[in-house]
């Protein structure tokens, strides 16, 4: 045999060898999640530290979301466009001590829920009776989402509620009552809002409020003026709405300081939440958009500086539909989680994990894309995410939910989808161009991703094992100790399906401690406060928020998981006016109530 | 366009006067790098530059270790250039091996999937189809546009058709470009869906790589001018059939389809002549 011929046989072989290695990676991925299917609740227990039970029917919660029905105009469209508004927040409205729950319902006319924690395992919807029930009358708007913060600083919880239409402020009257204060605040005749934050930016000891708008704010959805409103572009999109943020004058009226604070962007927001990224103790503000890259603004007080791209955030496009901010590796820094789409075989994004790199702090910090490397990048058509310790192990595991439309099992969108998605603007920005989706679904009936963190720069999806195995168009998503037993509990907003409550069964040998914050010279909800434990030679810092992932807030509790047989050592408390105060030795399995001294 | 030169070519055999002259060899690598340059400055079109980076240096490679093994030479690299830098634009995969891999498929395939001495694929078109076919969790080809202008768009198709026109294959771009029109309106009769999203593709950037660089490759055409026009009718023939049964990928794999029959059917019909002869 000749060398030449030789050499041939040797490169046919190689050329078939390399052809079999997409087939080796795939059987191997297949292998990897066959281990962590299902597996009973004892074994969940037993290997993964809990269990998820489905228990919204046993709460007496039957709550299933209402879509919009949009202008006719959009009919051939309708599901994807009247895609958003199932929402979930987590408030102690009547300060019993018993987390509650508020749920966004959009259809014209349809009401929303205020579940109050009956303390026994139920629940019961008290919105009507407090006044905040209905607030998708027609012409009005419908709801998408909607925050919690004591703007007033009386101790209780308000709501703010964002729309495609009229956003609503409405004062908590001592827990019994709500008034709507929308006027007097303010607040502008229409947005079309997918997200908002409360958090005090300047620290002058009042919550502020920053609201994204995703369809430009003179979009009314049910009334077009003509069919271009549409993204001008799949991933370049800047003709989406404004921002704004409202500046607490603490008389109950906002000042909208947006533009003269530097922030003035139209691209798609879906997703916003706050984080003191440099360790300044001002909080950045981070927006995940949709159609286009994500944005990140320095806070410094009296200016907001965008930084995206200096920080490696903001660079390459993608459909950014979540923004959660949680300390992963324990290193008392926080990365962020945007969730983006990913269908096999036709657009393969991947979600974003942006970790800070090692090195870089301050204005300097950098982030790196580490979503691959920690296995936590591909989820599906990718809505809420939030980072929580699950199985109170110590390290922040990571619960994402899927789904886009879910209609007929059979036939799917994707083709039309991507003809469209790839046109130019003059194509894509109206609607009349679209094919029709005729009861196809687009990305449904996706499972969910439940990612175990294994404090070793790993995750692990464990959604099947653990009983998180529903495949509804999940959109918000929020963690929540709904029974103070020292656990995460998840809940889940579906568009057009039902809320579901997973209560967490969590293995009794991992232990916890709870923080829940009262501000004094700071905002009383003490949003933006942080709370750095140090236990068994690890530190994790968390922060209590305003508003996270998509269209959600969890609870205001800070939660850590802290493995057994911890021995802690501090619990370090930053509050947003800059008093730093210590718990030294503070016991596990105990909820701290600490109010800012004086 | 010529993406799949295998022939060794050595500066020896470049006439002295021509030396200082621009090689024409080179103006297609430079398009590509041009838009690539363009689009990612502007838009940030690509993945990374370290994938881009890997699928040309993994082409690169590959062209020069099998050129030396099969060929005794060390090749002109312009043609595994364009590759490679085709791999790194249209294929998106958060993954890294993606890129390698179809830079390393594609070149080998100019080397294994040969007949009578010729090869039978465009090589960036097979290493793409077959990752799209073999691993459709991890990779997508690009369809979505870059930007939201129309002006960049115009450039490069201006600019394209010049070079093309230069490179004598204006002909085969044109051809396919009339029958993709045509085809979408007659997809937009039958199924009912509004024309502009029939012809919302072609103004993608997929498409103009596809045109300027996959269709247009020398080495994979069939060599008769008429045939050329029916053989690239044909690809958008397929096309159309295959976007009426919804396959995103429709043009790709029409080429993949269609080019290799037409390769083959030429060469037997060649065979076939010089044995009558």
């Amino acid at each position: 045999m000749s060398s030449r011929k030789l050499a041939r046989i040797i490169l046919v072989l190689v050329f078939i060898t390399l052809l079999a290695v997409p087939l080796i990676m795939k059987r191997l991925a297949s292998r990897r999640e066959q281990i962590a299917g299902s597996i009973g609740e004892a074994a969940a227990l037993n290997r993964y530290g809990f269990h998820l039970d489905e228990v919204s029917h046993a709460c007496g919660i039957n709550f299933i979301h209402q879509a919009p029905t949009l202008d006719h105009r959009l009919d051939h469209i309708m599901p994807q466009v009247a895609s958003m508004g199932a929402a979930i927040s987590v408030v102690d409205f009547n300060r019993d001590g018993w987390a509650d729950l508020y749920v966004t319902n959009s259809g014209e006319g349809s009401k929303n829920a205020l579940f109050k924690n009956n303390k026994d395992g139920s629940f019961t919807d008290v919105a009507t009776e407090v006044g905040v029930a209905d607030v998708n009358q027609v012409g009005t708007g419908v709801s998408m989402g909607s925050v919690w913060g004591d703007y007033d600083n009386d101790g209780y919880e308000d709501l703010f509620l964002y729309k495609w239409g009229k956003p609503e402020l409405f004062h908590n009257d001592a827990g019994q009552k709500f008034s709507r204060v929308t006027e007097k605040a303010g607040l502008p005749a229409w947005v079309n809002a997918n997200t908002a934050v409360w958090f005090d930016y300047d620290r002058d000891g009042r919550l502020d409020l920053f609201l994204g708008g995703y369809y430009a704010e003179d979009v009314d959805l049910w009334h077009l003026k003509n069919t271009k409103m549409m993204p001008e572009s799949f991933e370049y999109a800047k003709n989406g709405g404004r921002k704004y943020l409202f500046h607490n004058l603490g008389d109950g009226s906002f000042e909208e300081v947006s533009q003269k604070l530097g922030i003035d962007t139209r691209r798609w927001a879906l997703a916003a939440t706050v984080a003191d990224l440099r360790g300044t103790g001002n909080q950045d503000l981070f927006i995940a958009n949709d159609y286009g890259i994500s944005e990140l603004f320095f806070n410094d007080r009296k200016q907001f500086r965008e930084v995206g791209n200096q920080t490696g955030v903001g660079f390459s496009p993608k459909s950014g539909m979540n923004a959660s901010a949680g300390d992963i590796l324990n290193q008392g820094r926080y990365s962020i989680y945007v969730s983006n789409i990913s269908e096999e075989g036709v657009l393969i994004q991947g979600n974003n994990l942006w970790v800070p790199r090692e090195g870089t702090a301050g204005d300097a910090v950098k982030y790196d894309n580490l979503a691959r490397a920690m296995d936590v990048e591909i989820g599906g058509w990718s809505f809420g995410a939030q980072f929580g310790d699950l199985n109170n192990d110590g390290t922040l595991d990571l619960y994402l939910v899927n789904g886009y439309v879910s209609a007929d099992r059979n036939q799917n969108y994707w083709y039309d989808f991507s003809k469209i998605a790839g046109g130019n603007s003059t194509i894509i920005s109206d609607a009349a161009h679209w094919p029709a989706m005729g009861g196809r679904s687009l990305s449904g009936y996706q499972h969910k991703k439940v990612w175990l963190n294994d404090g070793a720069g790993k995750f692990v999806d464990v959604a099947q094992a653990v009983g998180a195995s529903d495949v509804f168009d999940g959109r918000s998503v929020a963690l929540v100790d709904l029974w103070n037993r020292g656990v995460l509990d998840v809940v889940v907003a579906n568009q057009k399906g039902p809320l579901l409550i997973y209560k967490n069964n969590v293995t009794p040998e991992n232990k916890w401690i709870s923080f829940e914050l009262e501000g004094a010279s700071s905002n009383r909800s003490a949003i933006g406060a942080e709370v750095r434990l140090f236990w068994d030679g690890h530190q994790q810092v968390q922060q209590v928020s305003g508003g996270s992932g998509f269209c959600s807030q969890n609870q205001r509790r800070l939660h850590f998981g802290l493995g057994k047989n911890p021995q802690i050592e501090k619990a370090e408390i930053r509050w947003p006016s800059g008093k730093v105060e210590t718990i030294e030795k503070p016991l596990a399995g105990q909820l701290y109530r600490i109010k800012e001294s004086a | 366009m010529s993406e799949s030169t295998v022939q060794p070519v050595g500066a020896l055999e470049v006439p002295a006067r021509s030396r200082i002259r621009f090689d024409n060899r080179y103006i297609a690598p430079l398009f590509i790098s041009f838009i690539l340059l363009v689009g990612h400055l502007f838009y940030g079109i690509l993945e990374s530059y370290e994938r881009t980076a890997l699928a040309i240096v993994a082409a690169l490679i590959t062209e020069l270790v099998l050129g030396r093994i099969f060929f005794g030479k060390w090749l002109n690299l312009a043609s595994a250039y364009i590759t490679g830098i085709s791999v790194g634009i249209l294929i998106r995969s958060p993954a890294f091996w993606p890129f390698a891999l179809c830079s390393v498929l594609s070149i080998m395939s100019k080397y294994v999937l040969r007949v009578k001495g010729r090869h039978l694929w465009n090589p960036s078109n097979f290493g793409i189809c077959v990752l799209l076919f073999l691993a459709p969790e991890t990779v997508a080809a690009l369809t979505i546009q870059w930007g939201n202008f129309i002006w960049p768009m115009l450039v490069i198709w201006i600019l394209g058709s010049i070079i093309i026109w230069r490179a004598k294959r204006l002909h085969i771009s044109a051809t396919y470009v009339v029958s993709f029109f045509a085809f979408a309106f007659l997809r937009s009769w039958i199924t009912g869906d509004p024309w502009r999203s029939e012809i919302s593709p072609i103004t993608g950037p997929m498409y103009q790589l596809f045109v300027f660089f996959m269709i247009t490759d020398p080495k994979t055409t069939v060599k008769s001018k008429k045939w050329q026009y029916i053989v690239i009718f044909l690809v958008a023939f397929v096309e159309m059939l295959l976007r009426l049964n919804q396959v995103i990928y429709a043009p790709l794999y029409a080429l993949f389809i269609v080019g290799p029959a037409a390769m083959l059917i030429e060469l037997w019909w060649e065979s076939r002549r010089s044995v009558a002869i």
